[in-house]
């Protein structure tokens, strides 16, 4: 919760000198954003499709967070995530991540996979 | 060379072993049995008619020629003092200082119980007691070469020290210098072997008399063998293996092995510790290493039931059925919890807050005010200073020096007593309540598991942990690895309920402990029958002792083994990265020196030529059931084999 309050902050604060801030999330190439995720290495904590694990949670299908916070929390956040500055990972490269997660298809329902449906109640 | 002492009257020799045998009347073999079993009432000491080899040659079983020694080496009552142990293998990577006991081994002791395992790095063969110790609740033998052989051990032997796992480590030695060949063998030798492991190892001795070697070795496995149990180093001279059993001296004695009786707490701080749990509101229990036999997981289960208190797993043993409804991963209970009790656990600091991994490396303290915590585990009773696997140090509200296991049953009872009429009903809605969220939080795990990269190339954790999960569940089957690399998937979508199903990890995070623990456990699951091993190995971790799948090979250990080949030291690509990015300099570098591509390495290959089926490189999900099916076929028809499947990085 208190991570949340802290993102919206940022968000305000960085939204003023960045036209990159304002919602709704510039468009982004999903195609380079791909490429990008993996190239500055999002993939390595948050898996190459966004699907998480214990080194980093889940971020894609859903994207957890709004275009204005997404980029807030990349730029700014401090803790077992590193922070990506702009000096690092330019906008339009983040906004091109961005639209990379959000193309992450929507998982199946697990009920349509065996090896996963027949497991509840067993 | 003073190897060869002048004429020993080998008639005479042997007349008077007769001699000593008929007045104990204990043959030379049944004296090992008959000590091995600590429950039957024996002597406190078993008489040794000198050798058994001796009894064999009156029996004529043997050729009675003298050979070049003048009686039997020293090495051979060795054998006899290992075979009182009840050892069953011998890991080793074969070296001169251990020439004299190999050959003893082999011959004197036909190879069998102890069994000489050949192994190919030192590390792998103390790794494997490391891993077997774990299975059968035993310690196994390693036996390694001075100086070179032990420094390779070392690794493995800190592995086990902070792992608490038993395992009798010897090293081959020769201290007189005088009698020593030049050269190599010089440079082998070591005044004190016992220093280079000792910050890791409970005890060592450097026994001068084969008299001397019985009673410490009988002393280093009782060490061994009590909480919080331990690597022990026992030196093997390279004199006393070599030379002749002195003639006319005192007839040499194995000392009977009694056991310790493990520390239970002291009955007034049990008693406050569950009053406390028993007026709790949010009783929350956490386990590392508390279940050390099956006995264990059962009591664990009593008090979580007493109390219908929630038990986070922190996955140092099998310590309770993880179907259980009061069974958690994770430490998201603790910021609600009142009172938490730490059974066994190796880091309470790091169970109560939290450190960022951040430049600031903030540090949170993640439990309420007032919370009360208590800690039960042998930690308090056993500490060295040098090496750090004690932790930060968290203060406590009550503080139990003891063996979780041997305390839990007392616990149990003062909590049931403690429990006053007018909160039984509370306690009993907490125990509806965690069976319902139970059954929906499962649901939970199922959905995310479909979220989790289902159908992607590389292969995902959850997906891996699926397809295996479908082809074991109907086995006789055990993990004999963590499962830390795959997220947990395993513990989150198996049904783990044996104990020995699951064996904890490697304790000192040492890389190079995953293949050949796992061979050492498979050895264990061999041993009890029938059970399919499996091992989800890191691909980086198992290149450091590749051999090790030669050692099942060729002692036909049948094991699965899965390649969990996400081509890199992952975590070390994502330490590099955070570097990059708190200095905000070239974040796409952090693959350099970090990754294993270019070329890939082919573990199907790798493993054909270590003399396994190999499978693989699958990296389309849809192609893994058919593989894990071969893989398991093969495997049942006692063929070891290691299947390749390339992974999203956790
Ligand atoms: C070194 C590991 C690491 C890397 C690299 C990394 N992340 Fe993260 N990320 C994390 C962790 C851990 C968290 C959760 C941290 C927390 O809650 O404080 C997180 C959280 C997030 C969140 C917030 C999720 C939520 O539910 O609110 C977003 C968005 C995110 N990461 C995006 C990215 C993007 C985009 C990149 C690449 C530009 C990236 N991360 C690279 C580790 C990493």
């Amino acid at each position: 919760m208190r991570r949340v309050i802290f993102v919206a902050a940022a968000a305000v604060t960085f939204g003023a000198a960045s036209a990159f801030a304002a919602a709704p999330a510039p468009q982004g190439d999903a195609t380079k954003g791909k490429a990008n995720f993996e190239r500055v290495g999002c993939w390595e904590c948050h898996g190459h499709q966004g699907q998480g694990g214990n080194a980093g949670v889940r971020i894609a299908d859903p994207v957890p967070l709004a275009w204005p916070a997404f980029l807030a929390w990349v730029r700014t956040t401090s803790g077992d995530m590193p922070p990506f500055t702009e000096k690092v990972l330019p906008n339009q490269d983040l906004v091109d991540i961005f639209a990379y997660l959000q193309s992450v298809p929507k998982a199946p329902d697990y009920r349509t996979i065996p090896l996963l449906a027949l497991q509840v109640g067993r | 060379m003073a190897r060869k002492d002048k004429g020993v009257d080998r008639r005479k020799f042997m007349a008077g072993a007769a001699i000593t045998g008929a007045a104990t009347a204990i043959p030379a073999g049944m004296a090992a049995r008959a000590q091995t079993a600590a429950q039957q009432p024996t002597a406190a000491f078993v008489r040794r008619p000198s050798t058994a080899a001796a009894e064999a040659e009156m029996a004529g079983q043997v050729d009675p020629s003298p050979g070049t020694l003048g009686g039997p080496p020293g090495s051979d009552f060795m054998v006899d003092v290992l075979k009182s142990l009840d050892f069953d293998y011998v890991f080793s990577n074969p070296a001169s200082s251990c020439r004299g006991i190999h050959e003893s081994l082999v011959n004197y002791g036909g190879n069998k119980k102890p069994e000489f395992i050949t192994c190919m790095h030192e590390e792998s063969a103390v790794a494997m007691t490391h891993g077997y110790y774990k299975v059968a609740g035993k310690p196994a033998a390693a036996l390694c070469h001075g100086t070179v052989g032990l420094q390779h051990a070392a690794m493995a032997a800190y592995n086990a020290w902070c792992d608490r796992a038993a395992s009798f480590i010897m090293v081959g030695n020769r201290a007189d210098a005088a009698t020593r060949e030049p050269g190599v063998p010089t440079i082998h030798a070591v005044q004190d072997p016992g220093s280079l492991i000792r910050d890791f190892t409970k005890w060592d001795d450097n026994p001068q008399s084969l008299q001397h070697f019985a009673e410490s070795a009988v002393r280093a496995y009782k060490i061994a063998m009590t909480p919080p149990h331990e690597p022990v180093l026992m030196v093997v001279e390279e004199k006393l293996q070599e030379n002749p059993i002195e003639k006319g001296a005192k007839p040499l004695v194995i000392p009977k092995l009694n056991m310790v009786a493990p520390p239970a707490g002291d009955p007034n701080a049990v008693r406050a510790a569950a009053q406390l749990l028993a007026m709790a509101d949010n009783p929350v229990i956490v386990a590392d290493r508390v279940a050390r036999t099956p006995a264990g997981i059962k009591h664990l289960i009593e008090l979580a039931e007493a109390l219908n208190a929630p038990v986070i797993d922190q996955l140092g043993r099998m310590n309770m059925p993880n179907r259980h409804p009061l069974y958690q991963l994770g430490g998201a209970l603790i910021p609600q919890a009142d009172v938490i009790l730490g059974l066994e656990l190796t880091d309470f600091w790091g169970t109560v807050n939290k450190m960022d991994d951040s430049f600031a490396g903030e540090q949170r303290l993640r439990i309420k005010p007032g919370t009360k915590l208590i800690s039960i585990g042998v930690g308090d009773l056993y500490i060295r200073a040098n090496y750090q696997d004690f932790e930060r140090y968290q203060p406590v509200d009550i503080s139990i020096g003891a063996d979780a296991e041997a305390t839990l049953p007392m616990l149990t009872e003062y909590v049931r007593q403690a429990i006053p009429a007018d909160r039984r009903a509370m306690i009993a809605a907490r125990g509806e309540k965690a069976k319902k969220s139970f059954a929906a939080a499962r649901e939970r795990v199922m959905a995310a598991a479909a979220q989790n990269a289902w159908d992607a190339s590389p292969v995902s954790s959850a997906r891996l942990s699926a397809e295996l999960w479908n082809q074991i569940s109907n086995e006789n089957w055990a993990l004999v690895s963590r499962d830390s690399s795959l997220s947990n998937w395993p513990h989150r979508l198996w049904e783990v309920r044996e104990h020995h199903q699951f064996i904890g990890g490697p304790g000192g995070a040492g890389i190079g402990y995953g293949l050949p623990a796992a061979v050492g456990a498979s050895f264990a699951h061999k041993q009890a029958g029938g059970r399919l091993c499996v091992n989800i190995q890191n691909d980086g971790d198992s290149m450091s002792a590749p051999g090790a799948l030669w050692t099942a090979a060729h002692h036909r250990v049948p094991m699965l083994t899965v390649m969990w080949n996400n081509r890199a030291y992952h975590q070390e690509i994502m330490h590099v990265q955070r570097m990059a990015n708190w200095r905000q300099r070239d974040v796409s570098t952090a693959h350099i020196g970090t990754t294993i591509w270019d070329p890939y390495v082919n573990y199907a290959k790798v493993a054909e030529g270590l003399g396994h089926v190999g499978i693989g490189p699958i990296t389309d999900p849809k192609e893994l059931g058919a593989a894990l099916k071969r893989g398991i076929e093969a495997v049942k028809m006692g063929e070891p084999t290691l299947i390749d499947v390339v992974c999203q990085p956790r």
